[in-house]
């Protein structure tokens, strides 16, 4: 029964507006009207109809009427505010009540959904609509949020509602080379950076980190390279050493990326900013190191007291990058202490 | 560049609560109650708060309150939900109306979607953000009632949204973002758990949200706006590191978004005015001290004489 009004419904948006006075089928229901006053402007017609369609929702509401014509009217009322989270309460109490078909209202959320993908109503249905369906769920999810996330890459709620299906549903087998895809699409895209960092961690196929690290240096110097002025690769780059900091300061491909990109270009703060972690933390400067950090600072040196390599560093850094020269005076001052 | 336009944008937020009829107002009618606390702090930050009558107001809360659960929700005949009920409650500490709450009631709805693993859901459905984690341990500290929940695994939770950058998700995994942070820092600010921050690393990743029109973005690569002047900039200052980005800079950004005919702050430079970022850009020019403003605490998003008040003079 519920699922035949979706059809009518559809018909209902062909149809020009029919205000609910008119319908004979809400002919026994009192609308209720907001209760703040009275409205003496003159509305535009689309409030009207907004109008309208609230305050038989507030009848329905208030009686707690859950009918398949009450279902019908939620559906309108979404069409026009989305983002009213007491009509989406409503909806899913009317869908429990009735038993109604849970696929019906996939298609539902899943078209309201393209039109308002910034909507934390919507979203939050499909996830629980999403757990009532279980597993067998988790591809079409997994199709809908790639296909959001063609179309806006960095949407937080869709990247939010894969990570809850791939934990509770599952389907990483692709991910990350979803997550090849979007960053060779978009090799910027932090969000796909961060998911990227989520499945390396978490996929129960990949053997976490540790099992990961070696070649995600590699696929990670190889993007480096391609845009070095990329903020998310080399947070990313030093994200891997998480919890080993032995192995970061012994790995030579970092300090090499460093200078291999600060030899092209000598502004990149990222990369200033990596050769002076691995500094800090303890690693010792070869001759080649010295040599290219003192040969990239003399040019615009004006202190030349700065005998320590991380002191000239942060003295170039202060400034190549002003608006954040108290933050890189203040990595000078902790050279004594740190370093 | 002009100065802050006071009189301007509190003629702005006043009309706002006047216009009943026009699309806006329809679409915002569920979120009212967090218009109030945007469009009410503002005006008390500029000294304009007695343009207001707060006896309307207080009734007009209380008529948004579900008296079976205790929460409030966004306006009359809406559902409870833990935001309004953290907007009502700040919208009468303002007025300082607090007595007006049966403490008990709404602190026992806000306690009660606590989850087992310390994580807050937003209302009986169940949705789970650190954002709801920051809203529930403000609420509840504001009406003293922090002791109703178990602040241990809240913190916990939280601190398993800590992501590489030294940010902060929604939910575990979840990208690092300017406004989750200053919902977990917030948080954590309050629950004296602020060592579980690495303030450098942190610091870091929130001064490099500064771009070179001065103003702020809420994640690498995006687009500046005013908002991320609140969500930045309060985050810098609970850790202590609101030094490290360029304060001229920004204030002239945030003073650059105001209409100064109609009144009101947008979002970027010659966009269109609500009262969101009306709230953002006086509030993150409160934070920077601007002149003639009152000071707005960073955790509590209040006035300082607000959470003075009610810390302060029991």
């Amino acid at each position: 029964m519920p699922s035949s009004s979706y059809s009518s419904d559809e018909e209902v948006e062909e149809l020009p507006y029919v205000p609910f006075s008119q319908r004979p089928e809400w002919s026994d229901v009192r609308p209720v009207p907001q209760d703040d006053g009275p409205h003496p402007v003159v509305p535009i017609a689309y409030t009207e109809e907004f109008r309208d369609v609230m305050d038989y929702f507030r009848a329905v509401y208030v009686a707690r009427e859950l009918s398949p014509r009450a279902l019908c009217l939620t559906t309108e009322a979404l069409k026009r505010n989305p983002g009213n989270y007491t009509i989406w309460h409503f909806r899913r109490l009317v869908i429990e009540a009735l038993n109604s078909d849970l696929i019906e209202e996939k298609l539902f959320v899943d078209k309201l959904a393209e039109g308002n993908f910034k909507n934390y109503q919507i979203w939050h249905h499909k996830r629980w609509l999403a757990e009532k369906l279980g597993p067998e769920a988790s591809e079409d999810e997994h199709d809908f949020t790639r296909l959001m996330l063609c179309r806006d890459a960095k949407n937080y709620h869709a990247w939010s509602h894969r990570q809850w299906v791939l934990q509770k549903l599952g389907g990483w087998e692709k991910e990350l080379d979803f997550c090849n895809e979007l960053l060779k699409e978009d090799i910027f895209n932090n969000s796909a950076w961060n998911q990227r960092y989520f499945v390396i961690t978490k996929s129960p196929l990949l053997g976490g980190l540790s099992a990961m690290r070696d070649s995600e240096v590699d696929y990670t110097i190889n993007a480096i390279l391609q845009n070095p002025n990329n903020e998310s690769p080399w947070r990313y780059l030093q994200g891997l050493y998480k919890g080993t900091p032995d192995s970061f300061i012994i790995d030579e491909r970092v300090p090499r990326i460093c200078l291999q990109v600060l030899k092209e270009y000598s502004f990149c703060t990222f990369a200033w900013n990596l050769l002076l972690d691995v500094l800090c933390k303890g690693l010792k400067p070869t001759k080649e190191i010295e040599e290219a950090v003192k040969g990239l600072t003399e040019s615009d040196e004006s202190g030349s007291s700065d005998h320590n390599l991380v002191t000239r560093i942060c003295s170039a850094l202060e400034r190549m990058d002003p608006i954040r020269v108290n933050y890189w005076s203040w990595r000078k001052s902790n050279v004594s202490i740190n370093c | 560049m002009g100065e802050l336009a006071v009189e301007k944008h509190t003629e702005y937020i006043l009309s706002i609560e006047k216009r009943k009829d026009d699309f806006e107002s329809l679409v915002m009618e569920h979120l009212r109650l967090s218009g109030a606390y945007w469009g009410l702090t503002a005006l008390d930050l500029m000294h304009k708060i007695g343009s207001v009558k707060p006896d309307d107001v207080v009734t007009w809360i209380m008529s948004c309150q579900d008296k079976e659960s205790g929460g409030f929700g966004g306006n009359v005949g809406h559902d409870p939900h833990v935001l309004y009920t953290l907007s009502a409650v700040q919208v009468l500490a303002i007025l300082d109306r607090l007595d007006a709450l049966d403490v008990e009631k709404v602190s026992d709805y806000v306690a009660g979607l606590q989850n087992e693993d310390g994580s807050f859901s937003g209302d009986m459905w169940g949705e789970i953000d650190t954002r709801f984690s920051y809203v529930a341990i403000c609420c509840l500290s504001l009406l003293h009632r922090l002791r109703k929940i178990n602040v241990e695994k809240a913190v916990d939770f939280i601190v398993s949204c800590k992501n590489l950058d030294g940010g902060f998700g929604c939910i575990p995994g979840g990208e690092s973002h300017a406004g989750q942070i200053f919902c977990c820092v917030g948080a954590l600010a309050i629950t004296g758990s602020l060592h579980h921050i690495d303030r450098d690393l942190l610091g870091w990743w929130l001064c490099e949200r500064q771009c070179k029109d001065g103003g702020l973005n809420g994640r690498p690569e995006k687009l500046t706006d005013v908002c991320y002047s609140w969500w930045v900039l309060s985050s810098l200052i609970i850790i202590d590191r609101v030094h490290w980005i360029d304060k001229d800079k920004l204030s002239k950004f945030i003073l650059n978004c105001q209409d100064l005919e109609k009144g009101g702050i947008s979002d970027r430079p010659d966009n269109a005015v609500d009262v969101f970022h009306t709230y953002f850009g006086v509030a993150g020019l409160s934070l920077m001290e601007y002149p003639g403003l009152k000071t707005i605490d960073p955790a509590y998003a209040l006035p300082v004489d607000v959470v003075n008040r009610i810390f302060f003079q029991k």
